[in-house]
């Protein structure tokens, strides 16, 4: 999946308890990953935390070897400067294409604001929401 | 019966057990072969020591009717309790192995002066577990009116016991606490608003600090029933002075051996017991060893009875747990969780009680590839694993994902229970 609008995101796996997140930042901080964006999903008694970080592959190699749980995780953009709904047409377009969307979260970095979105096929997501003319965020943006 | 006519018929109910299951019982002449010994050999009720022992494990391999030696035309009921890993524990009965069962109740019930006047609420499980119906039949037997609860609901539970006046209760000593608690928040004090008397409580080990909790808390007597569920669950209580658990000698043949050399001790020792169900006919027990320590009373009951008297149980000489009365087998649950792909080998078991309520939580450790970014995916492994496990060990247990690495590693032998609750 070599598509410019596809973005990887590293998906860790926190134990919720005291002191877990500290530790799991003060592996990715010793392993040199910088994030620019990152977003905690928790339930009872873990948290998924997804970031988004300078050379994903790179990073991902560094914190597996230092034994945290994560998984790489395509996801996709959907610019929301542009105009009011931007949001609900890309919405629309995924549902009328029978596209799930996982989950999703916002982002506000210097060049780019978006949605974030992890659906259950990206590469055809894409091609909906450009052929809608949804307009997405490029990786080289984030 | 005197002491000496009691052993005289007990010698002779063994002898007809040994030749029966010498000439019927594939497994049990082949145990008997190996130990070198045969029907003849036992000559006197001490001969016992010469016939082999039989374990939860002999019930496993030979699952799950290989040790019944009746057809399956003379089988009226089956119970099941957990097995200690995979399989269960399957236990036929006869009508005459109901009816001693029957008898057996029937005799504890009245020791405790339970009878035709009492409304006796059984609110044991009903179903495989053997509480509810052997409960239930030895209360119809004593004439008592029966309300058969079962487990759960204890607010209805609680209506019940009001509304139909009930005198008498069978159920686990935590449930009985609990039901006290809910009642107080419901507004019923069971020591004013109920004509609820007495209470047979058994299938997991209380203490006399328990007992006299719930005597005062409530305004009962509280009388303590033993039971394995290999032999026939529930069969003997204590009577109204509450000094040790009446055994029904002609039936049930209690052995206490010195927990290391397995010799048999002196009465008023405490060791392991070894249990011989002398009028078992669809599957019987010669020295089965149930793993329960506790010893045999000296000296005679104020009651009068002179059967055998059996101490509290007082430990385990093996792993299991009760947990809210059932028992569990820390290797039933690794048996569990080694067969779900997601799980990886690590794994913490902590039992807690809440009121009087066991609760127990499972720490997993999950493996890297069945990890998911969907928080979604995470809680459907973890109601999964809990599913897998409630319908292996039928009790509720609370799990918790954890990431590889996050539980303690064990040097040597694995201390993966944590039993935290106080008696």
């Amino acid at each position: 999946m070599d598509d410019e609008n596809i973005i990887t995101q590293l998906s860790i796996f926190v134990n919720n308890e005291p002191g877990r997140l500290a530790g799991v930042a003060s592996i990715l901080k010793d392993a040199n990953v910088n994030m620019k964006e990152c977003n905690l999903a928790e339930s009872t008694e873990f948290g998924i935390l997804r970031a988004l970080v300078d050379d994903p592959e790179e990073a991902f190699e560094r914190i597996r070897s230092r034994g945290l749980i994560a998984k790489k995780t395509a996801i996709i953009g959907v610019r929301i400067e542009d105009a009011p709904g931007a949001l609900f047409s890309a919405a629309s377009v995924l549902g009328r294409a029978g596209i799930n969307i996982e989950y999703g979260y916002a982002y506000a970095g210097k060049n780019v604001e978006a949605f974030l979105i992890r659906v259950d096929d990206p590469g055809k997501a894409v091609l909906a929401l450009k052929a809608a003319g949804v307009p997405l965020v490029k990786r080289s943006e984030i | 019966m005197p002491k000496g006519d009691l052993k005289d018929l007990q010698y002779r109910s063994l002898r007809a057990l040994a030749d029966k299951l010498y000439d019927f019982n594939q497994f049990y002449r082949g145990r008997m072969k190996a130990a070198g010994v045969r029907p003849d050999d036992i000559r006197s009720l001490d001969d016992i020591v010469k016939l082999p022992f039989m374990t939860k494990e002999d019930l496993r391999e030979n699952y799950p009717t290989k040790m019944f030696t009746v057809p399956n035309s003379e089988i009226v009921r089956f119970h099941a309790s957990s097995g200690t890993s995979g399989k269960p524990t399957v236990v036929g009965y006869t009508h005459n192995d109901l009816e001693y069962w029957t008898e057996a109740l029937a005799r504890s019930l009245t020791s405790v002066g339970i009878g035709k006047d009492d409304t006796l609420q059984v609110s044991y499980g009903y179903g495989l577990f053997t509480g509810g119906l052997g409960l239930h039949y030895g209360a119809e037997r004593v004439g008592a009116s029966v309300v058969p609860s079962s487990t759960g609901n204890t607010e209805r539970q609680l209506e019940l016991m009001q509304d139909l006046d009930v005198t008498a209760i069978a159920c686990t000593p935590s449930y009985i606490i609990h039901m006290n608690t809910v009642a107080k928040r419901m507004g019923i004090d069971i020591k004013r608003d109920t004509c609820l008397k007495k209470a047979i409580l058994g299938a997991e080990p209380w203490t006399s600090g328990m007992r006299k909790h719930i005597e005062e808390s409530m305004g009962i007597r509280a009388y303590d029933i033993y039971g394995t569920s290999e032999q026939a669950g529930p069969m003997f209580s204590e009577c109204e002075e509450t000094n040790g658990i009446h055994v029904g000698g002609d039936i049930m043949l209690i052995e206490i051996l010195d927990r290391d050399t397995l010799e048999p001790l002196e009465d008023g020792n405490e060791g392991e017991m070894v249990v011989t169900m002398l009028k078992k006919e669809a599957m019987p027990m010669i020295r089965f060893r149930v793993k329960d320590v506790a010893s045999l009373m000296t000296g005679d009951c104020a009651c009068g009875r002179t059967s055998p008297r059996l101490s509290r149980i007082t430990g385990r000489t093996d792993d299991m747990l009760i947990i809210r009365g059932i028992n569990v087998f820390p290797s039933q649950i690794e048996y569990t969780l080694m067969r779900i792909p997601e799980v990886g080998d690590q794994y913490l078991i902590a039992i807690t009680r809440e009121g009087a309520l066991d609760n127990m939580l499972l720490q997993v450790e999950i493996r890297q590839d069945a990890f998911s970014d969907k928080v979604e995916d995470m809680v459907r492994l973890r109601a999964h694993i809990e599913t897998e496990l409630r319908r292996y060990l039928n009790i509720a247990v609370t799990v918790e994902l954890k990431a590889p690495g996050e539980l303690p590693r064990f040097e040597g032998k694995a201390k993966r229970v944590m039993d935290k609750r106080v008696y």
